[in-house]
């Protein structure tokens, strides 16, 4: 008779596979330890998005302005030495059927200047809709440095058929914005998110207006 | 225990049953290499779709919409369906006998690892018969290609991906845990064959990516079903972070396809040339060094979406660094054949093959790495010409060759060697028209993934599609010498071949069913 060395001859079935006892513990350690770090990678991928924002807003990469600046007695301060270019630009995004643009296309202002302008914007369709400006800062370097004090932007916007509108923007320049800065432009992408508001009767909601 | 008992080994059960239920390696190497090689021929047969569409110029037989399908499917197939399958499968079939090993560490998980393969792809398969088409947004899935303007199908393409990336990280957690607790004793981590080094880093990346790509389509999932804005700019989301995520995925990606293959290489070379690998041990850092320097450069995939210098530089000096060690590796592989006793058996025309042609599309790589150039050659045929040239005759190659070299060990029959070497050039001259064409389509600017072109590319294009054509048929020759290998032939050696080392040669062929149920011993 052959002299086995294992006590079951059938060899590795899955029960065995791991050999004795000590092997199988072994084995749960490392695959608890793998599972674990599978986990934690699954979690990183999502820490990806808040990470990516943190990113951006540090190196003010991706020309996304802040929210709403409180303005105070230090900001008034006007430096009137330089003056500062301010373009304004609007698109629609793909698909968004609304008359969207600026009302005046530049202006120039002296950095801590308190300065408004307004966007003009009517829907042409035949019922409601809502939308959502998404703003860009162009050169990126220069999006640290404008405080936008009111802005369409921090709201959807909703208009009802062939209502047309004239939404507010204040904004002033930051008095340290770098010397090399002497033109910026501002850029606003309109987004139909109408759908996004529709109830199942096809109506908007009421409450679809609340700040963004 | 009765005498009779203790004798014999027991061998497979029978029937259907013995696949739906084995746990056994050898099974479940065999089962995923079979199903690697039916999405191999599927995902092959989606390329030809392509390449007939391209042999002129203008619409000829299918509509924009499925040929933009075509192209997403016949990636995602290959990469997750053929390229990957068929190295875990080869990973299960070699790595307990490479390292004196029973079985794998986790048999029924294997089992189940394999098994959600079939229902991922039909899965994903299915939607080709579907009213709204498949995913047509190329395999990158992009947002807001894949989100907001994606086919009502995309929840199938999310559901199949979690599957696939659920298999991936099960065989993950099974390769490590085998090589780190099964190994014979005496087997230390440095006497370690260099395919399993190559599938022990690979395992580990695996399971560092795979739950991010998991990660990636779950909030592609959220934006599409559940209204929240990752990747939606109306919402405050943002479009440019999907690349990010995604590239922190898809870049180690492409070393988790590649890595297995030196792996191969390595196995092949030294006993084709009768000598012992040149530099194991800088073989070994070279790959740790490949697969940390994988997680760095994800963003060369990205240099034209508005990065600051700084970070064009960084992601280009990173990814030019890359060609360091993989240079490394090269360098062995030549000095490994340097005055060694060469023959040329098919396993060793396919290995050399990829050495020759994977160093060419290295450097098409790094000729993509410089950032100012990327941005002429970024979304061109040329980037399409780049990848090929890693992956087929690079990853593909390196399958065949280890398919070729492992037969007769798996089999017990030689393989028709006449036969062997006609699959070897038909697949080597065909491989080249077809993709060779396609640098200089990309350098004349002719974009990617579009179904009709200029006049101009029109000639490119027909030789690449009478390559494409050539190369897909001929894989049919495979297919004809591994049935015809597995059905019989003269009796293999336990060596098998004459330059061979390791333990997989020290047993008989075919392996046994079990082997190594004591584990041998290690000189």
């Amino acid at each position: 008779m052959a002299e086995p060395q294992i006590t079951e001859p059938e060899a590795p079935s899955a029960s065995t596979a791991g050999g004795s006892h000590r092997a199988r513990r072994k084995n749960s350690r490392v695959v608890l330890k793998l599972l674990a770090t599978a986990l934690a990678m699954f979690g990183f991928g999502f820490a990806l998005v808040p990470l990516y924002d943190v990113l951006c807003d540090i190196t003010g990469l991706n020309g996304k302005t802040g929210g709403r600046y409180e303005y105070s007695a230090v900001d008034s301060r006007v430096n009137t030495e330089r003056l500062v270019t301010v373009q304004f630009m609007a698109q629609n995004n793909a698909g968004m059927s609304w008359v969207f643009k600026p009302n005046v296309k530049e202006v120039r202002v002296h950095p801590g200047q308190l300065t408004e302008v307004s966007f003009y914007a009517r829907n042409p369709s035949a019922g409601d809709m809502v939308a959502q400006a998404v703003p860009s800062v162009s050169p990126f370097q220069a999006a640290d440095y404008l405080h936008k004090t009111e802005c369409f932007c921090f709201t959807q916007q909703r208009l009802g058929a062939g209502v047309e509108v004239d939404m507010p923007l204040t904004f002033f320049i930051d008095q340290d914005i770098p010397e090399e800065i002497t033109k910026l432009t501002l850029s606003y992408s309109l987004f139909d998110i109408t759908a996004n508001f529709k109830r199942a009767d096809g109506s908007l909601g009421v409450g679809a207006l609340s700040a963004n | 225990m009765s005498a009779g008992h203790d004798d014999h080994q027991h061998g497979p059960a029978k029937g259907l049953t013995r696949w739906l239920y084995t746990t056994n390696h050898k099974d479940i190497g065999t089962l995923y290499l079979w199903f690697s090689f039916a999405m191999f021929l599927l995902g092959g047969s989606f390329a030809l779709v392509i390449r007939a569409e391209l042999f002129q110029p203008g619409l000829q037989f299918v509509a924009p919409d499925f040929f933009n399908q075509m192209t997403t499917m016949h990636g995602l197939v290959m990469v997750f369906g053929a390229v990957m399958p068929a190295f875990v499968g080869l990973a299960n079939w070699m790595i307990p006998m490479m390292i004196g090993a029973p079985d794998m560490a986790l048999p029924r998980m294997n089992n189940w690892s394999f098994w959600i393969l079939p229902f991922a792809f039909a899965m994903l398969s299915s939607t080709l018969l579907m009213e709204a088409g498949a995913p047509n947004f190329g395999w990158t899935f992009y947002a807001p290609l894949s989100t907001t303007y994606a086919p009502s199908t995309v929840t199938f393409f999310i559901f199949a991906v979690h599957l696939m990336g659920a298999s991936s990280i099960m065989g993950s957690i099974n390769i490590i845990a085998t090589i780190l607790n099964l190994r014979a004793p005496g087997m230390t981590l440095m006497k370690m064959p260099m395919f399993v080094w190559t599938w022990l880093i690979t395992a580990y990346l695996l399971l560092a990516v795979m739950p991010v790509l998991a990660g990636v389509v779950t909030m592609m999932l959220f934006d599409v079903h559940f209204g929240t804005s990752f990747f939606n700019a109306a919402g405050g989301g943002d479009p440019v972070l999907f690349q990010h995520v995604f590239w922190f995925f898809g870049h180690p990606e492409v070393y988790i396809m590649i890595l297995p293959a030196f792996g191969v290489v390595s196995e092949i070379v030294p006993t084709f040339s009768r000598k012992r690998l040149f530099g194991y041990d800088s073989m070994v850092y070279a790959t740790s060094s490949i697969a940390f320097l994988s997680f760095i450069v994800w963003a060369h995939h990205m240099f034209t979406t508005g990065m600051p210098l700084a970070g064009e530089l960084f992601f280009m000096y990173a990814t030019m660094l890359i060609a360091v060690p993989t240079g490394v590796k090269v360098f062995n592989w030549v000095s490994t054949m340097f005055r060694g006793s060469l023959t040329f058996e098919t396993p060793m025309l396919f290995a050399i093959a990829f050495v020759v042609l994977f160093t060419m599309g290295g450097f098409t790589g790094l000729m993509l790495a410089i950032a100012p150039a990327d941005f002429q050659y970024h979304d061109t045929y040329f980037v399409v010409a780049h990848f090929h040239y890693v992956l087929v005759p690079g990853a593909v190659f390196s399958i065949m060759a280890a398919a070729y070299y492992w037969l007769p060990k798996w089999t017990g029959h030689m393989y028709d060697e006449a036969l062997g070497k006609m699959h070897f050039w038909l697949s080597f001259v065909g491989i080249n028209v077809l993709f060779f064409p396609q640098h200089f389509l990309g350098l004349a600017g002719m974009p990617r993934r579009i179904p009709d072109y200029a006049l101009q590319f029109a000639d490119f294009n027909m030789i690449s599609s009478i390559g494409g054509f050539l190369f897909g048929i001929s894989q049919l020759v495979f297919l004809f010498v591994v049935i015809k290998c597995v059905r019989g032939g003269r009796q293999a050696t336990a060596q098998v071949w004459e330059g061979a080392k390791g333990l997989e040669w020290e047993i008989p062929s075919p392996a046994p069913y079990h082997t190594f149920t004591t584990p041998p011993a290690i000189k």
